[in-house]
């Protein structure tokens, strides 16, 4: 089932701030995880955990380096 | 070479007693039992009924995102030296001249528990990426390094239920030494989990007194059974004398010595004759430059078995000789607080440098027949004043493993 790139984006705020606290209003397509919400490593292991369980998307570890802003998860889960 | 004074500048706590160091050391004066029945359903397949629940919860004072990634032992650490050092005066220090050494005598035991139990149910990939970080014994020490930004390097010793008192005792030996100036020291436990209490009920260690929750931790009481598990935190600012005068900080104590030996006698029964409690005392007061008539107090480990309490007070007529030990005013604080492990040590330093500052004694609650063998004065009924003048007080502090533990603070 496919998800709407505003179903995905309202998704993952509420992810964002259950795991490091950040308004969703704050997340937003074009910010970077690492540079514009502070968020670590170990956080992103979490999210992307709890984005498979919200989309039923897995996120392998090889890809989850590569997606820098919150508009490339997106995209991936999307794709 | 003379030794570097140390002194006590900032004092923070969460028990069973309260959320803060007023509330606990109000309700110390008072006589009240932090103790009540656990809520948990868990309870009822077990021998005891009932623990030393901590007060205030976190989560009214941590927000759910960085409570989520600390484990309980570090979450009560940071709020008890977050007032510690607000209690200090939170003061300017170059980030290399301070230091940590903050325990806990079981670690990270409930995240461990937590994330076995996700792990079995949900697989590896639901495990938390923090549970490393968060089990780890020194996750404590390295947390609140980290909210402080401490560099001068960051300790965690361990020697179970004294673990704190020897962390107070090296945050000495660290000014001392002169690698800090300033060191926030102390001790933390949350392991009220089913199995930790199977684990010390299956030792017979536990009172089972759960008719009368309250009334379950009676050190020196003919009707002791066992000790009662507490959870929660005590953290001090210590500081060198000089650092302290230079930045015009008030000071509640000076932290005046340590003793620290080991029975080697049997892995969890302490030594029947005391030699190895008498030798901290003596050792504690011979680095403290006191002598035993100078001890008006002794806020012992008394932690309501039946063999430990007066064993103790043997100990302590040993160390002191005498005529000391005919005048020396004892009070347990556990009697209230329950046994907080490797929290209890720093709490109960605490409750001796105040008793010391705001000069009372606490009273052991829960003595209705004083067990006769008990060989010196128990401080009973209601809070009894401290004699004025030089003044001086020991808590003492042991664990499993035959580690004693014996400070001495000094009114100043």
């Amino acid at each position: 089932m496919a998800h709407s790139e505003q179903e995905i984006l309202a998704g993952l705020g509420e992810i964002v701030e259950e795991i490091v606290g950040t308004e969703p209003s704050e997340v937003t397509p074009e910010k970077s995880f690492v540079d514009d919400l502070d968020i670590d490593s170990l956080s992103m292991v979490e999210i992307a955990v709890a984005a498979q369980d919200k989309f039923g998307v897995e996120i392998p570890d090889d890809q989850l380096k590569d997606l820098k802003t919150v508009q490339d998860v997106i995209n991936y889960i999307q794709k | 070479m003379s030794k570097t004074d140390v002194v006590v500048t900032g004092l923070g706590a969460t028990t069973p007693l309260g959320g803060d160091v007023a509330t606990t050391w109000s309700a110390l004066l008072d006589g009240r039992s932090g103790v009540s029945m656990l809520p948990e359903e868990w309870h009822e397949s077990l021998p005891v009924h009932f623990a030393g629940r901590i007060a205030q919860e976190p989560s009214e004072k941590l927000p759910r995102p960085r409570l989520r990634r600390l484990d309980r032992t570090q979450q009560f650490a940071l709020i008890a030296a977050q007032e510690a050092w607000d209690h200090a005066g939170a003061p300017e220090i170059d980030p290399v001249r301070l230091g940590v050494v903050v325990s806990s005598g079981i670690g990270g035991i409930l995240t461990i528990l937590e994330q076995y139990d996700t792990f079995r149910e949900k697989g590896w990939k639901r495990v938390s990426p923090f549970t490393v970080p968060m089990l780890m014994p020194n996750s404590p020490s390295a947390a609140v390094a980290l909210e402080f930004t401490a560099r001068a390097g960051a300790h965690a010793p361990v020697s179970a239920c004294a673990s704190s008192a020897e962390a107070v005792g090296d945050a000495v030996e660290m000014i001392r030494s002169g690698r800090a100036d300033v060191v926030i020291a102390g001790g933390t436990e949350a392991a009220l989990h089913p199995l930790n209490i199977a684990s010390f009920a299956s030792m017979r260690a536990l009172s089972t007194r759960n008719e009368d929750p309250e009334g379950a931790s009676r050190p020196w009481d003919q009707g002791r059974d066992g000790f009662v598990m507490g959870e929660g935190a005590g953290i001090l600012v210590l500081e060198s004398a000089e650092h302290a005068a230079q930045r015009g900080a008030k000071v509640y104590a000076q932290a005046a010595g340590v003793g620290y030996t080991d029975d080697a006698y049997d892995i969890v029964q302490p030594d029947p004759e005391g030699r190895g409690q008498a030798r901290a005392i003596s050792e504690a007061l011979k680095d403290a430059d006191l002598k035993p008539a100078d001890i008006a107090h002794v806020n012992a480990h008394a932690t309501s078995t039946p063999t430990g309490d007066v064993g103790e007070t043997r100990a302590i007529r040993t160390a002191l000789g005498d005529a000391a030990a005919d005048s020396v005013r004892v009070t347990s604080t556990k009697s209230m607080t329950g046994h907080l492990l490797g929290g209890a040590g720093a709490v109960e330093s605490i409750a001796t440098v105040l008793a010391l500052h705001e000069g009372r004694i606490p009273a052991t609650i829960n003595i209705d027949e004083l067990d006769p063998e008990t060989a010196v004065d128990i401080v009973r009924g209601k809070s009894e004043e401290m004699p004025a003048g030089d003044v001086a007080a020991l808590n003492e502090s042991f664990g499993f493993g035959g580690h004693n533990i014996a400070l001495a603070f000094k009114r100043t």
